[in-house]
């Protein structure tokens, strides 16, 4: 066995088993930290299949924001976790069995369709061949932004509607905060901020009231 | 040697880890987000490997695009949840029936 078929091993199965922790941890920060765990090892498969630039862009995007994410999320939120696992068992039947209807399906998909010699024909029509003896980044960036320039626009509007989508579910209005409001300041002129009140001149007149507890002590 | 099935099989298995744990944690929306990204880690995988195997780069692009939408829904999502747990004070999925739908 080659070193290269070694890590692929190592890396599918800590992949496959953190990801199935991933479903059936009870703390739910657990559950993160073994996705974190999951997405480190499917990283690695990308490495495995000359796939650098992706690999390390799921670390980055992955671990770095998503995880990170859903980590900030799950301590944030004040949830009584254990209340949400009821019924976990009695669900397990019905996900069992149509987890295996699923994989039952793909495999026997993958296997009439891929596993045959010959699958794969040789003479095959590529949308973008892999170019020799330059970096995988590299390769990626030539076709990214020529070809593939309008997805990738596509993609910048699609990070930027969900960023303004998040912060405007997000943001809250208190109603008790006063807050600056320029526009309202600098429209404020001499007629609208001041009032002019005639005080009548002439001494100094306790009110009665006032005048009247004075002389009760 | 490792091959395309190789890879393809471990997809499958992330893929119905994520379908089993959507079934699995049905009450808790959070897990039911992870499930969804192993699920995109899976056709990720998928992609990828289908690319090397070909010699095409356009399945990393495309990858590299599910990424891109995977990133987006995880924020979407949890901006949604912490939203729903702002009002409602909980995120159990059978509580979350505000459009009678």
């Amino acid at each position: 066995m080659t070193l290269a078929a070694a890590f692929f091993y190592l890396f599918a199965a800590i992949t496959v088993a953190s990801a199935f922790k991933v479903i059936s941890a009870k703390n739910p920060v657990h559950a993160v930290l073994y996705l974190i765990l999951a997405f480190f090892n499917a990283a690695g498969l990308f490495v495995l299949l000359g796939a650098e630039f992706l690999a390390m862009i799921l670390v980055v995007v992955y671990v770095g924001a998503v995880a990170v994410l859903f980590l900030f999320v799950v301590m944030m939120l004040d949830v009584d976790f254990a209340q949400l696992r009821a019924g976990f068992m009695k669900n397990a039947t019905l996900g069992f069995t149509v987890g295996m209807i699923v994989l039952a399906e793909i495999v026997f998909f993958v296997a009439t369709q891929f596993l045959k010699p010959g699958a794969l024909p040789a003479g095959l029509v590529r949308a973008a061949p892999i170019p020799q003896g330059i970096t995988n980044t590299e390769a990626l960036g030539r076709v990214l932004y020529t070809k593939y320039v309008y997805f990738f626009q596509g993609a910048g509007l699609i990070l930027l509607v969900a960023m303004i989508g998040a912060i405007v579910l997000t943001l809250r209005h208190k109603p008790n905060v006063r807050r600056q409001n320029i526009s309202e300041q600098n429209a404020r002129t001499k007629s609208t901020a001041m009032d002019v009140i005639k005080v009548p001149s002439g001494g100094y007149n306790i009110p009665d009231k006032a005048a009247a507890k004075v002389a009760a002590e | 040697m490792i091959g395309l099935g190789h890879y393809l099989t471990v997809a499958a298995m992330l893929f119905t880890l994520g379908i089993f744990g959507i079934f699995l944690n049905r009450k808790n929306v959070i897990v039911i987000l992870m499930s969804i990204e192993l699920m995109l880690l899976a056709v990720n995988i998928n992609l990828v490997a289908f690319s090397s195997f070909l010699g095409d780069l356009a399945g990393q692009v495309f990858a590299l695009f599910v990424l891109t939408v995977a990133a987006g829904e995880a924020a979407i999502g949890l901006a949604i949840v912490v939203v729903y747990f702002r009002n409602r004070g909980s995120i159990a999925v059978e509580d979350i029936n505000l459009m009678k739908g």
